[in-house]
């Protein structure tokens, strides 16, 4: 029983990741392999980092002190799983300036349900129940990557992850106990975010065609993750007595779940920043680039 | 300058490679890290260790494939067996 040795030649090491082999930064990387990473893994930093600014804009409308705290304690927690993660691509050969640049000049895309308005703090609850639910589908998915960096500190955000879906669902219960205005913000919510978040986990591509899977970067193809969110969530909406804005929606008796095909224009659109909020998100990460450059200087010259 | 951050989850546990900071010196990756890893009590400590100064060992030669080392290399199965019958025939 040899020590395994990751193979120095695509094909094979194609292969060993596929058998289910991880890698580390010191390891040989195929190049295609390198390049997917980067750009898979910059795009889940962006969205930590651009995620917070829709839950920023309640910190200071929270209704109580309680909700105040746990709003910011979640924004803590979603930046600083951005630096973790700029961390891993910067390891990569990304420089962390150079994605947060890449970012705020359009170049580099981050998830389509962030580039949506917060209207009401019937948004924060379902963003903090449901978009987060779908996130940590894919994250959980993340924790068999084949590349083992970013492995390890998905640990770390899944497990913060699993508190922000309580609170999440902690905000919706309090609304639909309480009066009917309060319930009624929480429907129209749903019925603003269910679009996004079925498109969330990407058009229905088959697995074995996702270069994402081909290298064990993602442990699912898109399809896979979005049943899981409707068999997860759909059921626990519904318990509440809220309504799912599809009628199409409904699981067959073999257990798979129909719904309405999801606006694929809508999402390519939105992506590639045309989003409702795009540009005034980007614009306000600009200005903190900006305006929090003199502590970065400071620091690099500590 | 890169600190690689190890946590230690109870007392008595292994440190863990948990993630890295970048921090000019060790005051600073001492607040990252207690920021990253210690906010909920998910820490009884950590190692804070530059990059730099961790040498890794990730090459092994197996030229004389130690077996003899390792309890896969003892297959006892068949002479034990041989041993027993051996006893039980009383040929021993």
């Amino acid at each position: 029983m040899a020590a395994v040795e990751v193979p120095h030649d695509e094909q094979a090491f194609l292969a060993y990741v596929q058998g289910g082999g991880q890698v580390e930064t010191t390891d040989w990387l195929p190049e295609d392999y390198r390049r997917k990473l980067i750009k898979f893994i910059e795009m889940h930093g962006n969205s930590e980092l651009m995620g917070v600014l829709p839950e920023r804009e309640w910190i200071l409308r929270a209704p109580t002190l309680q909700r105040k705290l746990a709003l910011t304690a979640k924004v803590q927690d979603e930046v600083g799983h951005a630096q973790l993660i700029y961390r891993v691509v910067e390891d990569l050969g990304k420089p962390r300036a150079q994605c947060l640049a890449d970012l705020v000049d359009g170049k580099a895309k981050f998830h389509n349900v962030f580039h949506y308005p917060t209207k009401t703090w019937g948004d924060v609850g379902v963003i903090a129940w449901l978009v987060d639910a779908a996130a940590i589908i894919s994250q959980k998915a993340l924790l068999k990557c084949s590349y083992a960096p970013y492995a390890r500190i998905m640990k770390k955000i899944c497990w913060e992850e699993s508190f922000h879906i309580l609170h999440g669902r902690d905000v919706i219960l309090a609304m639909v106990t309480g009066t009917a205005e309060q319930f009624e913000l929480v429907q129209e919510a749903v019925n603003r975010w269910w679009g996004p978040l079925m498109q969330f986990h990407g058009n229905p591509i088959a697995k074995e065609e996702d270069p994402m899977y081909q290298w064990r970067i993602k442990s699912q193809g898109n399809e896979e993750a979005r049943q899981q969110f409707l068999d997860g969530y759909v059921p626990q909406i519904w318990e509440l007595g809220l309504t799912v804005p599809d009628p199409k929606l409904r699981k067959t008796d073999d257990g798979v779940w129909e719904y309405s095909e999801p606006d694929w224009e809508e999402l390519k659109h939105v992506v590639t920043g045309h989003g409702p909020c795009t540009d005034e998100r980007l614009a306000l990460r600009q200005r903190f680039i900006e305006q929090e450059s003199w502590v970065r200087d400071i620091v690099s010259t500590a | 300058m890169i600190w690689e951050i190890f946590r230690q989850e109870r007392k008595g546990q292994p440190f863990e490679s948990a993630g890295s900071v970048d921090a000019p010196d060790a005051e600073f990756a001492e607040a990252w890290a207690r920021e990253q890893y210690g906010r909920r009590g998910e820490s009884v400590a950590l190692w804070l260790i530059p990059r730099d100064a961790i040498h890794t060992v990730d090459k092994w030669a197996d030229e004389f494939e130690l077996k003899y080392r390792r309890v896969d290399g003892y297959s006892i199965k068949a002479r034990l067996k041989e041993a027993r019958e051996r006893a039980s025939a009383g040929t021993r």
